[in-house]
């Protein structure tokens, strides 16, 4: 990785996002270190503030978690509490990781990190083996529908480099994994981050591993699949009236596509209002388009004058969403303070919508590091995750979160402190 | 057929800063944009442009005027503005210091930087703005990588880091009590490097202060500053004055924005400066050198 950046090369680079969930002694932070230092995104200013501050705790090493630990009380405390951003790049792609803690009490962080996420690591201990944390964040991976992930077998130098006991974390994975039922692809990786085995070198301690390195597998895998190009949704974000002179007729219908190919002469549906009309073009300030896809945000103008607003989606006729009122869905609880209350009453927002929401019936929760069913307590509370039923106010025109990510996925407000409570995936 | 349904990662950083601003535009009922002048500022103006084309922006530009700007940023963001065809509003410290809310620093390390946050919050008040739209990005400084998108700000505008709420997939939270307002960054995922390459990609105009040119300077803390009418040297400074080749990483008030001796006049020679830079750009600010969570005791305050 000595390349660097021309301007040239950086013109055609696609994006991934990815995720990691860890815990102290998991070797995570030293992992990121590597991929941030290796790929020059980790600057001297930058090194010499986190060797000052080691220093003056005491860390017998560079502490490169104090590189994501931004905020004066993850300092404090020396645990990452937060979803932490950063990025890299090689002159392949760019990479956007979600960095966050792995233990239980931060389950709501992982959910967040992992709701944009096209790939997930888990990092397992190579001493310790497929242990209730790996699980978890596995569960977790599954449930956001995480397309990709790698399980990187880290400290293989403390096992000797044996091939052994990484077949057997392989298999012990892979039987646990066989019940994840949203994750495409499984990647194996044996690694020891804090020597750099496997991270973006190739090993010479490991020469029965053929496989690739993480950053060579970060660098190639295809995520080109990941997102819906099969059912046509378009939310309706904001209509754009020029109200001059050379655009004096136009009605363009702004948004990000969310799903689907649109194409000029394509027939469409608006809903809920069901009107049909057919795209006359797709706009842009660079020109007009021959086709649009997510995740462009673009603006459709129609041939036919309807009344369409913020909040309604334009659709294909072949395969529309069913509008509907009675919802049925996972959710993770994220409030600190207030518990989920049967019967209660939310705002909820959904794609560009809100509408109210009532808690029709809490159907169980899930122990997350047993992925047992919980169905004696049904009360949610900080980080709970599991299955309600949910009546709205209004039709949410939804698709299931299995087929798209952004029709099928919501989150609730509380209507007193405005505050996000739970984000939920439509089943 | 099999297609290929990708786009490159300029796009798709464009495609969701987009998404922010009409998301800005469509939640609240008077937002602003606010403008510096600055690299960030400039690229998030031509985004804001591109989200309501053919219209013109639904909100105005502010610009909160240290009074300590180089020249060239003023020449620079009267003709930008004129060509955006947006309105501009100024909240002015110079204003503030007059009127005697606050209090000028003085001496050699004088700055009005940490002044304007009291010209800011009191320009967004006088102009009852619940949206404030900003330039800042995640990679440029440790507290700003915990930012959100939606950052909720209270009644005093004051950020509560512990205390944000969770932004997930493409949902965001914009509801807030009377007197409450929201800072919006739609450039958080952007790097300093994709900021400069889609400036090149967009053919997008900027700031001549940018590119290497010939002025004089000096050193402090290690630090190169232009001389100003607004920086008092100290006694050995005035003799170590001397013309140096130099551009602008960042562009801030004039008292406290470092430069980097630097020959690429272009945007090629900048960008492989910056990709082979072994320095943040913020390394260049005297401001966030104050302490190791400076950054964050003043975005507390309300600074953006």
């Amino acid at each position: 990785m000595t390349e660097t950046n021309t301007a040239a090369g950086y013109l055609d680079m696609d994006l991934l996002r990815f995720t990691t969930a860890g815990s102290v002694d998991d070797g995570k932070s030293t992992l990121i270190g590597r991929l941030l230092y290796d790929s020059k995104a980790i600057f001297e200013d930058q090194l010499e503030a986190v060797e000052k501050s080691s220093k003056s705790r005491g860390d017998e090493n560079v502490n490169l978690a104090l590189l994501t630990d931004g905020l004066r009380s993850e300092r404090e405390q020396g645990i990452t509490i937060d979803v932490a951003y950063r990025y890299f790049a090689t002159p392949k792609r760019k990479f956007i990781i979600a960095d966050t803690p792995g233990h239980t009490q931060y389950t709501r962080n992982m959910v967040t990190g992992a709701s944009t996420a096209n790939l997930a690591i888990l990092l397992v201990d190579a001493r310790k083996g497929i242990i209730e944390q790996t699980c978890r964040h596995a569960f977790i991976a599954n449930l956001l529908r995480i397309q990709h992930v790698v399980v990187c077998v880290n400290k293989m130098d403390l096992v000797d480099w044996d091939e052994g006991t990484y077949n057997a974390i392989v298999e012990d994975f892979k039987k646990f994994a066989s019940r994840l039922d949203n994750i495409v692809e499984v990647t194996f990786i044996p690694a020891s981050a804090l020597l750099g085995d496997n991270i973006v070198d190739k090993s010479s301690n490991m020469p029965w591993y053929q496989g690739p390195t993480l950053l060579y597998h970060l660098e190639t895998v295809y995520i080109g699949g990941d997102e819906n190009h099969i059912d046509a949704r378009f939310p309706v974000q904001w209509v754009i009236r020029p109200h001059s002179d050379k655009w004096h007729d136009f009605r363009g219908f702004a948004g990000r596509i969310a799903g689907g190919v649109f194409k000029p002469g394509d027939k469409v549906k608006v809903l809920p209002s069901g009107f049909e009309s057919t795209i006359k073009g797709i706009h842009t300030m660079d020109g007009e388009l021959k086709e649009a896809f997510a995740p462009m945000s673009v603006a459709l103008t129609l041939d036919d004058e309807i009344d369409i607003s913020r909040g309604d989606m334009l659709v294909k006729l072949n395969n529309p969403p069913q509008p509907k009122q009675d919802v049925e869905a996972m959710i993770c609880w994220f409030s600190a303070d207030k518990k989920l209350a049967g019967r209660g009453k939310y705002i909820l927002r959904h794609t560009e919508k809100e509408v109210k929401a009532l808690i029709h019936e809490v159907r169980y929760k899930v122990n997350i590091n047993t992925l047992r069913k919980i169905e004696d307590d049904l009360v949610f509370s900080h980080n709970d995750i599991g299955r309600i039923s949910i009546r709205t106010s209004a039709p949410l025109i939804a698709d299931s979160y299995r087929r798209n990510r952004i029709t099928g996925s919501f989150v609730l407000i509380d209507e007193q402190n405005n505050e996000t409570v739970a984000a939920g995936m439509i089943i | 057929m099999h297609q290929d349904y990708s786009i490159t990662h300029l796009k798709q950083l464009e495609s969701e800063a987009i998404y922010i601003l009409r998301e800005t535009a469509a939640q609240f009922e008077k937002p602003v944009l606010l403008f510096s002048g600055g690299k960030d500022s400039i690229v998030m103006a031509h985004l804001a442009k591109k989200a309501f084309y053919p219209a013109r922006l639904p909100f105005p530009l502010m610009h909160v005027d240290t009074g300590h700007n180089f020249p060239e940023t003023m020449e620079y963001r009267d003709r930008f503005i004129a060509e955006l065809g947006a309105e501009l509003v100024v909240a002015s410290v110079q204003d503030a210091i007059d009127a005697g809310k606050v209090k000028e620093e003085t001496g050699p390390h004088a700055s009005r930087n940490g002044l304007q946050t009291v010209a800011l919050l009191d320009g967004l008040e006088e102009g009852k703005y619940d949206a404030a739209l900003g330039g800042g990005r995640r990679d440029e400084e440790k507290a700003r990588a915990k930012e959100r998108f939606f950052s909720h700000r209270d009644a005093f505008g004051q950020w509560d880091p512990k205390n944000q709420r969770p932004e997930l997939w493409n949902i965001f939270n914009g509801r807030k009590h009377h007197g409450e307002h929201f800072r919006v960054f739609p450039l958080s995922n952007w790097t300093e490097m994709d900021i400069w390459q889609y400036i090149k990609l967009e053919e997008i105009d900027l700031p001549s202060l940018y590119f290497s040119h010939e002025r004089p300077c000096f050193v402090r803390n290690g630090v190169i500053m232009a001389v100003t009418d607004f920086i008092e040297l100290l006694p050995n400074e005035t003799a170590q004055v001397k013309n140096m080749r130099i551009r602008f990483r960042t562009i801030g008030d004039a008292t406290c924005t470092g430069a980097a001796l630097s020959d690429a006049a272009d945007l090629d020679a900048i960008i492989g400066e910056v990709a082979a830079a072994r320095q943040t750009e913020r390394g260049t600010r005297a401001d966030d050198k104050r302490s190791e969570t400076a950054m964050e005791d003043r975005k507390k305050e309300g600074y953006f």
